[in-house]
């Protein structure tokens, strides 16, 4: 224990200190999954717990599958190295039910300076999991959000359940095309939530404005029947041009800036959601309800988070949930 | 004895080293009895690059002749007079400059354009779906192409300014129906885009100009109605599409090479009657017969081929073009009522899948979305599975793999051509001599004013011939029409192939078991990255190891064509892989897996590496010594072995406790 604390000590340093080395073997202890390493997953998220903390700006990119969401992420990544910010980014994408492999073909679609130390991107498998997202998800963020001042988390876009990257992210944008009826359907009917910024991708193509119009008068009937509780921004894109991500970006700066104030619970409610469901993983709905339910749960893991990272708060919830099991 | 038809242009794909060497090729094969040159490029020339840039480093002279400005042109045809000669162009994204080039040429000897006549082939669709040596996005791509059937119609008449490829799509898998579909795609979206750029009485001309390239595979009875088919739709085309009254402007032109992806590594000298056959579907026919053929080299699937080797390629077509009675005869087949039936549903069913593009937006839309690309990816996964079941018979193979040791191959790597090494260096100063010869100040004005005609979307040929003419480089060339178009990455098709190698295979099912244990013990799933460094795009090992190793359980991190070996070793180490696969099929990889494995060693990354591609066995055995873990080669074919080699590495390295 008190070895992996001192490994996490050192590899934290790493991590701050931008060293892509100690950035990718932290990456890889995120990923893994077995009980052995679970103190030294935790030890390394305490460790990036100390300190002064870099608050940086943590996004989210979801939306349906060939809307050149992965293009669109290569273009923000460079429009943020242009204007000097450092970046890193998570992409994930889903593994096939029947092998469990799973291509990452994300990397391919965002054109970068390999020379470039000030960028760095991970892709990750969903292996099995539903919601967009990849177990590791928010460990990884973690990380490279402790190295990077902004955080891009790329969902794998299997549709409109994408919800968990709401817990991980300040800023969720949802990315469309021309001519997705669908999303609007889903938009309207309240089945997939409101992003705070909203794209409209590849709007080269000659029914984009017809699109922008369109989602307009969407917003204005959700705004007006109080779906919606902030307002959305929307935005016009070409990925391929990068026309409109300059645009994009100024929006998803002043979303951030207008949540300023709240970011710290708006944080500490994502780690809650992120604690339980790591806790829900282990021991499922038996465990939830021995400990007294969802919201009790969520109580517990809110006050423990004074003190230790989500990975930690867990091992200590299911230490005591195993220890309810041995009582006579 | 009867009255003979004349026979086909007979060339071989020819260019390697050096303009000067490649122009002394070419003086051999004609006194061989070849006649018509095809000019093979290397693919710094074919990308845009000069032979100094980063990304050219071990390509130069490679899989061509490198030609990097009008200087090389003069040297490639010394003494060959170009009113006499018909010379095909491989050459696609940087077909504009390399006809710039030929032109140029051709004035400064006094030759009329009028009398030039050959082919750029200028077809950049299947660039992107199959041969990577695409450098700009598909719309402006498509511009520069309509820009040079315009500029030819005019003023070099007798030029086919596009030879559209179904060849490659083929050696991308395609099905015969896929082939004649995509083609015709590719074949409409060009002509809808000239269609705005010629006066509309000139536009049946701009239809009797273009021209195909086709691929003959083995199963040459189906082959042979494949290009009846063809002929049939091609008049279709012209008729219901584009209202061309004039027989003879519907008439389908086409050349071929017949395939390549069909020889065999194993048994090599079995492929000259696989070449042989493979001709046949081009020539029995005579309605559907080729007006030029290009046959390959018995020994491809090695390496380079030498001099003796194409001779005896060409002999092949000079023995049935002039000793057979083949050219005395008439259409071979009219009448043939099986041969009618399979024709007709060839037909039928490339007709269904061309409107099923067209109504997806037509061919343009289709490699943007990466609809077509997909579609080929699958059927060469299903090609591959077959080969691999033993359903289907490749002799030598998977079937009669015994064999009496042959004198062709004793001596396997004296059967084959190999490109000094010292070629690059000598053409980077070359190129520094030249661009120190010539007036800059010229040489920056063309390329000013080809720029600013690009931005403002006028025609790029006149510019290009000036800077031609100026002393402008291929790379000057490419760059100041990058700065306007900007670059492209072509989808992979492999994210949504459909997975389909395997539910059947026990081999697989073991596989897949495996490397979940491999999982659990790693704590995380092994993870593969498949590099495809250098300038060679010929995608299909990488995209079917990728598919391969994720239907058996790995995750897969592919990042396309043209990488460098920074980039993987970029990738390797963000990525966190547990193996690296590099793909290289351009013969360049002992310039460039030492790279690979020097930055690797640079970035910390400490992974086996494993190589595919055309290696010779010496080769190999310098890769291995450098501490590549293994070297597959195009006898390699069993995917599934490979797949059990990949993860007995990953075994044997990581099955320690801890997963750094």
């Amino acid at each position: 224990m008190a070895d992996a604390v001192a490994e996490a000590t050192r590899a934290a340093s790493g991590i701050r200190a931008g060293d892509r080395s100690a950035i990718a073997s932290a990456l890889n202890l995120c990923e893994d999954r077995r009980l052995a390493s679970r103190d030294r997953i935790g030890a390394l998220l305490d460790a990036l717990r100390l300190g002064v903390q870099r608050l940086g700006h943590r996004i989210g990119l979801t939306g349906p599958p060939g809307v050149g969401k992965s293009t669109l992420a290569g273009a923000v990544a460079r429009e943020l190295r242009r204007r000097g910010r450092t970046v890193g980014v998570v992409a994930v994408d889903p593994s096939s039910i029947r092998s469990g492999g799973a291509l990452l073909g994300d990397r391919a679609r965002m054109a970068f300076d390999p020379e470039d130390g000030g960028l760095f991107v991970r892709s990750l498998a969903t292996e099995g999991r539903a919601g967009g997202l990849s177990w590791a998800a928010p460990a990884a963020a973690a990380v490279l959000g402790a190295a990077f001042e902004v955080v891009l988390v790329e969902t794998t876009g299997v549709g409109q359940t994408e919800t968990d990257v709401r817990h991980l992210a300040d800023t969720v944008a949802l990315v469309i095309q021309p001519g997705s009826g669908d999303a609007l359907q889903f938009l309207k009917a309240g089945i997939m939530e409101i992003p705070d910024v909203l794209v409209v991708n590849k709007s080269d193509q000659p029914q984009a404005q017809r699109a922008v119009s369109d989602l307009r008068s969407a917003l204005a009937t959700s705004a007006s029947v109080g779906i919606q509780d902030a307002d959305t921004t929307l935005v016009a894109t070409s990925a391929e041009s990068g026309d409109g991500v300059g645009a994009f970006v100024d929006a998803l700066d002043a979303h951030r800036a207008s949540i300023a104030p709240s970011l710290e619970s708006r944080r500490h409610a994502g780690e809650v959601e992120w604690t339980v469901q790591l806790f829900e993983r282990l021991h499922g709905s038996h465990g939830v309800a021995a400990l007294g339910g969802r919201a009790a749960l969520q109580t517990s893991a809110s006050t423990a988070l004074a003190h230790a990272a989500p990975p930690r708060v867990c091992t200590d919830l299911s230490d005591h949930f195993l220890g309810t099991l041995s009582r006579p | 004895m009867a009255e003979r038809d004349r026979p086909w242009i007979m060339r071989t794909y020819a260019g390697h080293s050096t303009a000067a060497a490649s122009n002394a090729l070419y003086r051999t094969n004609l006194s061989r009895g070849q006649t018509g040159l095809s000019v093979a490029f290397d693919l710094p020339t074919q990308t845009g690059f000069d032979p100094d840039h980063p990304l050219a480093r071990g390509e130069v002279g490679k899989v061509g002749v490198p030609i990097a400005h009008l200087g090389d042109m003069r040297a490639l045809f010394d003494g060959l007079p170009l009113d006499r000669m018909n010379t095909s162009m491989t050459i696609n994204a940087t077909a504009p400059w390399l006809l710039a080039l030929y032109i140029a040429l051709a004035e400064e000897r006094g030759t009329p354009l009028e009398a030039l006549r050959g082919t750029t082939q200028n077809d950049v669709v299947k660039e992107y779906l199959s041969r990577g040596t695409y450098v700009f996005p598909p719309a402006p791509s498509l511009r520069m192409t309509t820009d040079v059937v315009a500029f030819t119609v005019e003023r070099v008449p007798k030029w086919n300014p596009i030879n559209i490829c179904s060849y490659h799509l083929q050696e991308a898998g395609a099905t015969p129906v896929q082939e004649l579909a995509y083609a015709l795609c590719t074949a409409i979206a060009v002509l809808d885009a000239a269609c705005a750029r010629v006066p509309a009485d000139r536009f049946p001309e701009v239809v009797g100009r273009i021209s195909f390239f086709v691929n003959a595979g083995i199963r040459f009875v189906e082959e042979m109605c494949k290009l009846r088919a063809f002929t049939e739709l091609w008049d279709r085309v012209c008729k219901e599409r584009y209202g061309v009254t004039d027989p003879k402007m519907r008439r389908f032109r086409y050349g071929v090479q017949v395939n390549s992806l069909g020889l065999t590594e194993q048994q090599p000298e079995n492929n000259i009657l696989r070449i042989v056959l493979e001709m046949l579907s081009v020539t029995l026919s005579k309605d559907a017969r080729a007006r030029a053929v290009q046959l390959p080299a018995w020994n491809e699937a090695l390496g380079l081929p030498r001099p003796w080797d194409q001779q005896w390629s060409l002999r092949a077509q000079q023995i049935l073009a002039l000793e057979t009675d083949l050219l005395e005869n008439p259409d071979l087949f009219e009448g043939s009522v099986v041969v009618e039936r399979k024709t007709q549903a060839l037909i039928d069913a490339a007709w269904a899948e061309v409107q099923l593009v067209l109504e997806r937006g037509g061919a343009i839309a289709a490699v943007e979305t990466g609809y077509v690309k997909q579609k080929l990816v699958e059927s060469n996964a299903a090609r591959l599975r077959r080969i691999e079941s033993g359903e289907q018979i490749v002799v030598g193979v998977n079937a009669y793999t015994e064999s009496a040791p042959s004198p062709l191959t004793q001596d396997l790597d004296e059967a084959i051509l190999t490109v000094d090494p010292a070629v690059e260096a000598a053409q980077i100063e070359s190129l520094k001599k030249w661009r120190g010869a010539r007036d800059s100040d010229a040489a920056k004005r063309a390329l000013d004013a080809l720029r600013e005609a690009a931005t403002a979307g006028r025609e790029i040929m006149e510019p290009s011939i000036a800077a031609a003419r100026a002393g402008v480089t291929t790379g000057e060339w490419a760059d100041a029409l990058r700065d306007v178009y900007g670059e492209y990455r072509a989808p992979t098709g492999v994210q949504g192939a459909a997975t389909s190698t395997g539910a059947h295979s026990d081999r697989v099912a073991e596989l897949r078991v495996e490397l979940q244990a491999l999982t659990e013990t790693l704590g995380r799933r092994p993870k593969l990255l498949v590099g495809k460094p250098g300038l060679d795009g010929h995608s299909n090992g990488a995209e079917q190891i990728a598919i391969k190793a994720r239907d058996v359980g790995f995750d897969v991190v592919y990042e396309g064509i043209r990488v460098t070996p920074d980039d993987i070793a970029r990738s390797a180490l963000e990525e966190g892989v547990h193996l690296v696969g590099l793909s290289i099929l351009s013969g360049s990889h002992l310039a460039l897996v030492p790279d690979v494995l020097e930055r690797l060693r640079a970035a910390n990354v400490d992974v086996p590496v494993v190589v595919g591609g055309i290696v010779p066995s010496a080769d190999a055995e310098t890769l291995r010594a450098a501490g590549v873990a293994r070297v597959y080669t195009p006898k390699d074919f069993a995917l599934d072995a490979i797949m059990q080699d990949l993860v007995a590495l990953v075994r044997e390295r990581y099955a320690g406790p801890v997963d750094g």
